[in-house]
């Protein structure tokens, strides 16, 4: 489905995702693990078109994505949720949404078919559709950008840091959705801290240090073998 | 009475063009961050049209119609040739562009027309007075109410309930976002340069017919204008554009009103001064903008 190859991505001088290699297969939930810094978002901006790699290839589905721009990944059928909560905090929830499905915009009755499905999802969501986004809490907002990003109908999401500082029982619910969303067929990358939880939910994963993918495996392999707590913490 | 009724009169014509010029440059400041220097000679495009125009024999409101168009089409040549070959790589670059732009576009009007003033056709309504109340009010002032309530309207439409409307305010708050839901970056820009060339066209008509003459810098006073009155308000709201240029325009009339002859060429000082002090109460403008905003 999604294939990575000897991606390398650089900020100037300092190379922050140095040729790493991955693939996604389809339906397939696979966690991407490290501690701050070991360029895990940096891959997900240069998957999502927001970041030039500086070598090495991506491919979508056999479509060479490389050098897209972020509209044509999306268009491409990839959507991202980055780990910056990018709700428009001056627009409404209903806006908000009905951006995430811009590139289906001529088909309305497929969107509404769409907004309903989420509306079950994210029950909160529905509720306050006409209300501006930036007065929304931050598990709201999560859920509006998962929602958002959706309602583009993706066949590959990428989810970074979905838990990134919210309350415990937010981050529950989350991962509930996201099981949810898995079981829907969706090709999911995780990008997670939270290694316990975001294992538990995960077919495999991997993890990355200073750039490089140290391990990888099935979820159960990586959290018997590998010592994440080293890799977490420089050990 | 018949003296505020003039009052209000003068002020909401004038604050109406200050609006609409205002409007027309925070939309593109508020996408790129970066300010078109080449704004006013949008103006000046309308202007030299009607010129070049008048000798044709069509009716006015054709050849308004053919002024704001080539305004539009001027701004969109902006984005083509000052703002997409250099928008990603600096800042600077942008700036030195626009104004070389700028510089092209007047000094082709020198060359190719003239540096003295040329007379633009107007309708006679144009030169026109009623009396309101007792007060004598020159028609175009009424004109400029009806054009500017009816543009400004039409704009909070475009930007609340139209798709492209709200996705060019989400690219106004976080572009790199709106393109990663598949929001096309070069269409956005480009239609708020349409738009912004849109209301210099029709702002330039608006505000030449005070004047009935077009020269090679006629821009240079509404640019500054557009560019107080997005400071005033807020550089990254709409709605502050809007306010700023009806406050600049209350500041002026009021000055002009109460200064005596001898003090009112030294206007723009007064202005300049109470601008200041806006600025020191509130140094991010009347209305902020959305939070957050990287410059992409």
């Amino acid at each position: 489905m999604l294939d990575v190859t000897d991606l390398s991505v650089s900020y100037g001088a300092i190379r922050a995702v140095r040729s790493i290699s991955f693939t996604l297969r389809k339906g397939e939930l696979v966690s991407l693990l490290g501690a701050n810094g070991a360029g895990k978002s940096s891959t997900i901006k240069c998957i999502a078109g927001a970041l030039k790699a500086s070598g090495g290839t991506i491919t979508l589905e056999g479509k060479d994505i490389t050098a897209a721009s972020p509209e044509q990944v999306v268009r491409a059928g990839l959507a991202t949720v980055p780990e910056t909560r990018d709700v428009f905090p001056d627009l409404t929830v209903a806006e908000n949404l009905m951006l995430g499905a811009y590139i289906h915009r001529r088909d309305q009755a497929g969107n509404r078919d769409n907004l309903e499905k989420l509306n079950t999802l994210f029950p909160r969501l529905a509720e306050r559709s006409k209300q501006a986004t930036g007065t929304l809490s931050g598990g709201e907002q999560q859920m509006l950008v998962i929602a958002r990003a959706l309602m583009a109908r993706p066949r590959v999401l990428l989810l970074d840091e979905p838990s990134l500082g919210l309350a415990p029982a937010i981050v529950e619910r989350i991962f509930e959705m996201i099981e949810t969303l898995k079981k829907s067929g969706l090709t999911i990358l995780l990008v997670e801290q939270n290694v316990n939880q975001a294992l538990a939910v995960a077919d495999r994963a991997f993890v990355m240090r200073l750039g490089a993918i140290v391990a990888s495996g099935t979820a159960e392999e990586i959290r018997s073998t590998s010592d994440l707590s080293s890799h977490y913490l420089g050990g | 009475m018949a003296f505020a009724i003039q009052f209000v009169i003068d002020v909401l014509s004038l604050g109406g063009a200050y609006a609409l010029m205002a409007l027309g440059l925070v939309i593109i400041y508020g996408i790129l961050r970066l300010v078109n220097f080449a704004y006013g000679e949008l103006i000046m495009v309308a202007g030299y049209t009607m010129f070049l125009a008048s000798g044709s024999g069509l009716p006015w409101i054709v050849m308004a119609v053919l002024a704001v168009g080539m305004a539009i089409l001027f701004g969109i040549i902006t984005d083509y040739a000052a703002f997409r070959p250099v928008r990603a790589k600096s800042v600077t670059a942008v700036l030195i562009t626009s104004f070389a732009f700028s510089n092209l576009l007047q000094n082709a009007a020198l060359l190719f027309i003239s540096p003295r003033p040329r007379n633009v056709p107007l309708p006679d309504i144009f030169s026109q007075t009623v009396s309101i109340g007792g007060a004598i009010t020159p028609v175009r002032n009424l004109i400029t109410i009806a054009a500017s309530l009816v543009l400004l309207a039409g704009v909070a439409f475009l930007m609340r309930r139209t798709t492209l409307g709200i996705a060019m305010r989400a690219a106004a708050t976080n572009f790199t976002m709106a393109r990663m839901l598949g929001v096309p970056a070069n269409l956005i820009i480009s239609s708020a340069f349409a738009l912004s060339g849109f209301l210099a066209g029709v702002v330039g008509i608006l505000w030449i017919g005070r004047i009935g003459t077009v020269v090679p810098g006629i821009g240079l006073e509404p640019l500054l204008v557009a560019f107080i009155a997005t400071v005033i308000g807020g550089m990254r709201s709409l709605p502050g554009a809007v306010v700023g240029g009806f406050l600049l325009a209350l500041i002026d009339t009021t000055l002009n009103y109460t200064l005596s002859q001898d003090l009112l060429k030294f206007r723009d000082a007064f202005t300049f001064s109470l601008v200041i002090l806006i600025l020191l109460w509130r140094p991010d403008g009347l209305i902020k903008g959305p939070a957050s905003g990287q410059r992409t």
